[in-house]
């Protein structure tokens, strides 16, 4: 393996233990919502996507229907369709290859992959940034589930503050771009708005409604839509 | 039926993600599409906080969590990292509680 090669691969590997960190949270979150820790872990391993993960346990939590967790996890999943077009060319996997690669587009598989100039390069961050995330993030949850379903009464702890607290800093990067924080604001006022009137789920599928209006009305491409940390241009040309 | 919503989200994320890798690109890169699709995490992230520090049941309601929240945009003011950030929040909220 080529220098560069290692130092990719091992950059992958810091990705997967950074963001294992989280999936202790994620586990102790979903147990708090009302989860059984075999749930969480399930969620873990077939869903494998943070944001979606965390939308359908802070549902379900709510008192939502499992439907409506379900629908928001599946909104918010789309994304990783978008990560998938544009990896696909440059990653040129094809066949039954495309089924095991497909289960890593993340996040963090896509943000250390994207930026690579050649295909070796690029499978390298794909592999092994996915494997690792994948790894330490089922690990995370089963130790953070577990954690959490030993605590006792989530409130005490303040762990249904967390939960807002994690989806803040899930959304935090984004709210650089002026546009994501209109629709952010107008996204939470239908939200609140919707609250006394639908059950529980239900609010945060109508805030839906407010990006696709915006992705329609507006023109600019948003500078900010993959997670790339350190980039302190937030809405330059580049 | 927190199995279903499990199973339903886990095979549709799974076809999401396939469907990226293996459709042909000009069927989803469509300008409308790609911004919708990338405002979808902003809105329904905004949401999701709002209704998870300001509801109960139906009502709209202000307690410790609004403090938590409060604390966790302090803590990314300073760039803490994600685990930093969700433990401020928690541990505000359990200590507002305690007063």
């Amino acid at each position: 393996m080529a220098g560069g090669s290692r130092q990719i691969v091992r950059d992958g590997i810091l990705v997967g233990v950074a963001t294992g960190a989280y999936g202790v949270s994620f586990g102790a979150i979903a147990v708090a919502a009302g989860l059984k820790v075999a749930q969480a872990c399930a969620l873990s391993l077939l869903v494998f996507t943070g944001a979606s993960q965390f939308a359908l346990v802070g549902v379900v939590g709510a008192g939502g229907s499992a439907l409506a967790g379900a629908a928001t996890a599946l909104l918010l999943g789309s994304r990783n369709a978008l990560y998938g077009l544009r990896l696909a060319p440059l990653l040129g996997w094809h066949g039954w290859r495309r089924l095991p690669a497909a289960h890593l587009v993340i996040d963090e598989s896509t943000a250390m992959s994207m930026t690579r100039d050649n295909r070796s390069d690029a499978r390298a961050g794909f592999i092994s940034t996915g494997i690792s995330v994948f790894l330490l993030w089922n690990l995370a949850t089963l130790v953070g589930s577990l954690a959490g379903e030993a605590l006792g009464d989530p409130r005490a702890y303040g762990l249904d503050a967390a939960v807002g607290g994690a989806f803040l800093a899930l959304l935090w990067p984004r709210l650089r771009d002026p546009r994501n924080r209109v629709v952010a604001v107008l996204g939470a006022a239908v939200a609140l708005g919707t609250v006394p009137l639908a059950p529980a789920g239900f609010p945060v599928l109508a805030a839906a409604v407010v990006a696709l209006v915006a992705g329609a009305v507006s023109r600019r491409d948003d500078p900010t839509e993959l997670p790339e940390r350190g980039d302190p241009s937030g809405g330059g040309a580049s | 039926m927190i199995w279903a919503a499990i199973v339903v989200a886990g095979v549709g994320c799974y076809l999401l993600k396939l469907a990226g890798l293996s459709v042909p690109a000009r069927l989803l890169e469509r300008p409308i599409i790609e911004r919708s699709a990338d405002l979808l995490p902003v809105a329904l992230l905004a949401a999701l906080i709002a209704v998870q520090v300001f509801a109960r049941g139906t009502a709209v309601v202000i307690d410790a969590r609004l403090l938590g929240l409060v604390a966790a945009v302090v803590a990314l003011a300073l760039r803490a990292p994600f685990i930093v950030v969700v433990l401020v929040a928690a541990a505000t909220a359990a200590v507002a509680r305690l007063v």
